[in-house]
């Protein structure tokens, strides 16, 4: 090695040591964690969201700090995660759902773990049920909204099935969400897939078409500027009164509001409730955490009540645990979905491709 | 007070400057030829050449700006080919001067000071007494860009000085000032210098300006050293054609010396006594060429003011065109035709 | 291919000052190091690791895979797409904010600054900011379709207006500088000469002008072609161009090796434009005799003069005031009319943890790592540019294109390269706050060294052989002499990198870190969540920022220089 290459690494060393000091207001938090014995490292999607008096709880608990990396949403966390996965960014990724739940299997990326409560999780969440890989924490179905003002003031019900969207007095009203690019528009278009199977789903998006369906790219769009029913839709005078969104969708919209309604009824959103896809977000024990104790800690906490019963108003979604109680917001407020179409990670994984590339010769051409 | 100051009375044993075989070449260009030349102690010398000739090049060889591709340079006896710039303690003043715009007439004064460690105080002082020198006493504050072009010029030799250089250079020192304020300060220059017993080496293409300012001229010409001597020497006697030519001598012909005669395009012309023999360029100064009622028969074909004479253009009936230098009140009219001869005491046989 | 060009500054001796020796080059060299090694390490090795993941599968290159995706008529589609709307994009813009140029350059009115300041907020400005202030023009309910029923969202239309919406600055700032600084009485002369006005502007100003105007088109034609933001919010579902299918490749698909091909690809157009860049630049750089700019403005007289003054105001007042009006607007429109109340949210909603702080404090966040940024940007950004004020060699010139290379770069490119490449200990930053900063100054370091360069340029070699013969040492020179002639410039270009790190928002997107979320990456998931409340605060943030960067331009407005870079 030559002395200037020498001197080029050394001055390269210096500024990359002297820049930290520059910045350190920006670090504090991190300066001092280097005992890896003591912190667990949490990897998700930007979505993710928990109160800090939970996560001090858990450190009150257990003695591990938790240190959350968030990056992108969950399809491009979860191939983050797969990308990284001989050198993992921490010990337990949380938020891949059913829909990339079998790209993250394949690929190998858990390590098996049976959470401590995994026992108190209704049926209909679990998976994965031999090797135990990754650990159900959260549920929420995504399902058209409605205007209820609009409905009133028309005099028209609001729709409440697949059925009822392709239906004459519905034209022109529903807005969703590009299935190529957006999570809740991927969503809606497995609903359809799982209602009217391989078969039948081009023809129900051919009709909905037909009816006028309005596709716009991500969720913000169609949610705060397009749906008539929301707050920031109404102030960007949206025009459609139907919206691809979240089960949750309606509370959050009375927890905003000042003076809230006195009952659902009175809520400026409603959920047609025959137009719902469940997603099932899963944490797991990454391959090769340097952590894997407290990794494991983590995933016994996830599934803790004190950390069910703080979703729902951290992420508007619903516990998976069965004694886990929703506030008040969302039993007042939420709408219940009986029947949520669901369809098989495996299938999801082998036809997703196929099926966007089809929907989007169908839909956007 | 730095010995400079003060001129010394003895005799150095080295001159405080000298160029062994200094060769600068760029790409297949040769800028500066072998070329030897000293500087002794408190001696003005002025390089003088064409732009082209090498001569800001061999300025910035001394400085160290410019590497030499051979031969060595020597400051009091000293090699310095391995001393970087800023040790070489001479001092440059460049040809537009370069002051530092963002610094007042004081800063700019003090910057060489202040590189060498000088406290504040002395600086101070030193600066106060290197304006009243250069004539702008009490201008410490004053922006550079608020500057005369004469000014500057002041500021730019008062921060050259300020270090006590030992060797002074100074590239075309006035040369984008007027001719007025230039005759002036070349005079108060000399003064200066004389006074201060610097160590000076100017380069220009003016000669006048090197004539009055030097105490030896050096011309030079495609990198080589063409002449040297005091300018009264080299103004009589040019070594060449070419130096007679770059003097303003245009009067030069091709010429073949027998005894003290020359035979020219012009006819014969009488030369100094001991001339040698043989082929060779011939230079009949202006003052030289008399009007006269017979000799060669020539048209005037123009009349130049020159201050206290005329310089008359003439076409002869053979041989290129000649000038002469005349009286004011004896100057014929263009158009006028006269008979011209020669004086031998003007005649300088040239080399080559 | 780069030019060799003679020198054309050099004094009447001819004392071109080349054979420098080796110390000079080794003095260089060690300058250069400092940069070669940032980008080494933080863009060419991240880069390189995620393209060979994709393109080595088993130990084993599949160069067929190339061939594969580049003959499939979707990346034939893509690309034309993405050529064609760059290409349309930098003519509109052109055509916009030439007379822009032209009026910031000669005439003088009240509020100059002020003016030049607010075009260029857009340019810092996070495209997911601007892209729904944006809509709110184009979109359905926005003026236009209030004005006239015109809906342009969806359309090719809401790309190109948002790509002058975007890029306006650029011209107005590469041009309108030299315009202004051109001497107006080499046009007066040809008009002595017998040309008219016009043939005068043709002849004498439009030549000069040119390269400035390629430069500038080129940049805006980079710029556009490797839009991300603007197209996914503005073009809808149908328009992809070839950035947005790399991120769509890499981070929805995890298709790494059609991935790799699709940023080949983008890499051999940026790097072709990038040189024809730098060869404009250089061009203009050497020939044009400049002036005061203060001395080249003047009034405007005359009804035309005024007319074309105020159609500029006009066309700038609709396309960057008005969809940033709407934002403040918004920002302020709370749940009881118009109010404070998101502002005051802002301070206190921490406790819901959708940002893990109070929405304020990100604000802090993004001072931060902008300072941390612009740190880095400066040293790693002024060494490249010191190291390459001389302009011999083609090495030095490859160089300077290099440094822009990352302009040209999919975020997502760089960001999962970061990911896979920097996973080793010493070198696994990926969990520390530090991945940021160093990806924002990728992006930073480009700015100032454009901005440095002209300046250093400018610099009279001699002024610096003036020091040295008076005693000062090469390091006392610089400090002496160059760091206060260029100490305006760095301050330009240090405020340009950090307004640009502020709004930065790929890079921070796509690097998992440490939860103290930017201000664009609060706006952002604001923007992502229901209610009233959330919407409103992405609003009021929005505005924030906003108002940061307009004051940080505004400074610069004060501070700068007259040749200071094109940006």
């Amino acid at each position: 090695m030559n002395t200037t290459l020498r001197r080029a690494l050394g001055a390269a060393a210096v500024t990359a040591l002297a820049v930290p000091a520059l910045a350190a207001c920006g670090g504090s938090d991190e300066a001092k964690e280097t005992d890896g014995g003591k912190t667990v490292t949490l990897v998700s999607h930007e979505s993710f969201v928990v109160s800090p008096d939970v996560l001090k709880e858990f450190t009150a608990r257990t003695g591990y700090k938790v240190k959350t990396l968030k990056s992108g949403d969950a399809g491009r966390a979860v191939n983050q995660a797969i990308l990284s996965k001989s050198h993992p960014q921490g010990d337990v990724f949380f938020g891949v759902d059913n829909t990339l739940l079998s790209r993250a299997l394949d690929n190998g990326i858990f390590e098996s773990y049976e959470a401590k409560g995994l026992d108190g999780v209704a049926k209909e969440f679990r998976a994965d049920d031999a090797e135990h890989r990754v650990t159900p924490v959260d549920s929420g179905d995504i399902c058209v909204n409605y205007d209820r003002a609009y409905f009133t003031d028309h005099k028209l019900a609001p729709p409440k099935t697949f059925d009822d969207l392709v239906k004459p007095e519905y034209k022109g009203l529903l807005v969703t969400e590009n299935a190529a690019t957006s999570s809740p528009g991927l969503a809606f278009q497995f609903a359809t897939v799982a209602k009217y199977g391989d078969d039948g789903w081009q023809d129900y998006w051919k009709k909905l078409k037909d009816n006028g369906v309005e596709v716009v790219d991500g969720w913000e769009q169609a949610y705060n500027d397009r749906f008539s029913g929301s707050a920031a839709g109404r102030k960007a005078k949206g025009d459609r009164p139907l919206v691809v969104s979240y089960a949750s969708s309606p509370p959050a919209e009375v927890q905003g509001m000042k003076q809230q309604p006195k009952s659902a009824d009175e809520a400026p959103t409603g959920v047609a409730t025959g137009t719902c896809f469940r997603q099932t977000e899963y944490a797991g024990l990454l391959k090769g955490a340097k952590n894997a104790k407290g990794g494991k800690a983590l995933l016994d906490f996830l599934l803790s009540k004190r950390f069910q019963e703080d979703v729902p108003l951290s992420m508007y979604v619903k516990p998976v645990v069965k004694d886990a109680k929703l506030p008040e917001l969302f039993t007042k407020f939420g709408a219940t979905v009986d029947a949520p179409e669901t369809l098989a990670p495996e299938k999801i994984a082998k036809n997703r491709d196929q099926w966007v590339k089809a929907w989007s010769s169908i839909v956007l051409k | 007070m730095p010995p400079a100051l003060k001129p010394s009375t003895l005799k150095p044993p080295a001159p405080m400057l000298r160029l062994e075989g200094v060769t600068v070449r760029f790409g297949d260009r040769t800028v500066l030829d072998a070329v030897d030349l000293d500087v002794a102690e408190h001696e003005v010398v002025c390089v003088l050449g064409p732009s082209g000739s090498g001569k800001s090049t061999l300025l910035r060889v001394v400085a160290g700006l410019q590497r030499a591709d051979a031969g060595r340079v020597f400051l009091s006896g000293e090699d310095v080919g391995g001393v970087p710039v800023h040790r070489r303690g001479v001092g440059l003043m460049f040809q537009d001067h370069q002051l530092f715009p963002q610094r007042d007439v004081g800063a700019n004064v003090a910057f060489g000071l202040r590189t060498r460690g000088t406290g504040r105080d002395a600086a101070r002082r030193r600066v106060a007494e290197l304006l009243e020198l250069v004539g702008l006493p009490g201008a410490e504050r004053r922006a550079v860009a608020a500057l005369s072009g004469g000014e500057q010029q002041r500021v730019a030799l008062a921060r050259a000085l300020a270090p006590s250089p030992r060797l002074l250079m100074l590239d075309e020192p006035l040369g984008q000032l007027d001719r007025s304020l230039r005759e002036r300060l070349v005079t108060e220059l000399r003064q200066l210098f004389g006074r201060l017993g610097t160590t000076v080496l100017a380069v220009t293409h003016d000669q006048g300006e090197a004539f009055a300012l030097a105490d030896r001229v050096v011309v030079m010409r495609d990198g080589r050293i063409a002449q040297q001597g005091t300018p009264l020497d080299v103004w009589r006697r040019p070594a060449s054609e070419f130096v007679a030519r770059f003097l303003g001598f245009d009067n030069v012909v091709p010429a073949t010396v027998t005894g003290d005669r020359a035979d020219t395009p012009w006819g014969e012309v009488p030369v100094p006594a001991g001339s040698a023999a043989g082929p060779c360029s011939l230079l009949v100064r202006p003052g030289g060429v008399r009007l006269v009622a017979d000799g060669l028969p020539s048209e005037v074909t123009a009349r130049t003011f020159r201050g206290d004479h005329v310089l008359v253009s003439l076409r002869p009936e053979r041989g290129p065109a000649l000038q002469a230098s005349c009286a004011l009140a004896h100057a014929p009219e263009v158009g006028a035709r006269v008979g011209v001869a020669f004086d031998a005491e003007h005649v300088v046989v040239l080399g080559g | 291919m780069v030019l060799d060009r003679p020198e054309v500054t050099e004094g009447a001796e001819g004392a071109a000052p080349k054979g420098r020796g080796p110390r000079r080059t080794g003095v260089r060299l060690g300058l250069m190091a400092v940069p070669l090694a940032f980008f080494g390490l933080f863009f060419a090795y991240p880069v390189a690791a995620i393209v060979t993941r994709g393109l080595k599968t088993d130990g084993r290159w599949r160069f067929g895979r190339i061939g594969e995706v580049l003959t499939d008529p979707a990346t034939g589609h893509v690309l034309w797409f993405t050529t064609w709307q760059a290409a349309a994009s930098t003519a509109l813009t052109l055509l916009l904010a030439l007379p822009g140029a032209y009026v910031m350059a000669r005439f003088d009115f009240p509020g100059k600054g002020l003016l030049r300041a607010v075009v260029t907020v857009p340019f810092v400005l996070p495209t997911v900011v601007a892209g729904s202030a944006f809509l709110a023009l184009l979109g359905r309910r926005g003026l236009l379709d209030e004005l006239w029923g015109v809906r342009l969202d969806t359309s090719v239309w809401a790309i190109l207006l948002a790509h002058v919406f975007f890029n306006y600055a650029v011209v107005v700032r590469t041009v309108g500088g030299l315009w202004a600084q051109l001497d107006p009485r080499q046009e007066e002369a040809a008009r002595m000469l017998g040309a008219g006005r016009f043939a005068a502007w043709r002849r004498i100003t439009l030549p000069a002008l040119a390269p400035a105007v390629a430069a500038a088109a080129l940049m805006v034609f980079l710029f556009t072609f490797t839009s991300f933001g603007a197209v996914q919010i503005l073009g809808g579902p149908r328009y992809a161009t070839l950035e947005v299918e790399i991120y769509r490749q890499t981070a929805e698909m995890l298709d790494l090796p059609t991935a790799a091909v699709l940023t080949l690809v983008q890499f051999a157009a940026v790097a072709a434009l990038l040189l024809v860049h730098a060869w404009t630049v250089r061009r203009r750089e050497s020939t044009l005799r400049l002036v005061d700019a203060r001395r080249t403005a003047r009034r405007p007289r005359g009804a035309a003069q005024w007319g074309l003054l105020a159609a500029v105001l006009a066309s700038v007042a609709v396309l960057i005031l008005l969809p940033l009006a709407v934002l403040v607007l918004r920002s302020f429109d709370g749940p009881d009319g118009y109010g404070l109340a998101f502002y005051r949210a802002l301070a206190s909603a921490g406790d819901d943890g959708v940002l893990g702080v109070a929405p304020l404090e990100t604000i802090g966040n993004s001072l931060a790592y902008g300072l941390a940024a612009t740190a880095i940007a400066v040293v790693v950004g002024g060494l490249a540019a010191a190291a390459l004020t001389r302009r011999e060699g083609r090495l030095v010139r490859g160089f300077d294109a290099l440094l822009m290379l990352p302009l040209g770069t999919s975020a997502v490119t760089v960001g999962f390269g970061f990911l896979i490449a920097l996973d080793e200990p010493p070198l696994d930053l990926r969990t520390s706050w530090i991945l940021v900063p160093l990806a924002q100054a990728l992006v930073g370091v480009p700015f100032v060294v454009r901005t440095m360069l002209p300046v250093l340029r400018a610099v009279d070699p001699r002024l610096r052989e003036a020091a040295a013969v008076l005693g000062a040492s090469p390091l006392r020179v610089w400090r002496e002499v160059d760091l206060p002639m260029v100490g305006r410039a760095l301050a330009v270009a240090a405020g340009f990198a950090f307004a640009v790190s502020l709004g930065e928002f790929g890079a921070t997107v796509f690097i998992a870190r440490p939860d103290n979320p930017t201000l664009p990456v609060a706006v952002a998931r604001l923007l992502g969540r229901p209610g009233e409340l959330n919407y409103g605060q992405a609003m009021a943030l929005s505005t924030i920022l906003m108002l940061v960067c307009a004051a940080a331009l505004l400074v610069l407005e004060r501070v700068r220089t007259d040749r200071t870079g094109e940006f």
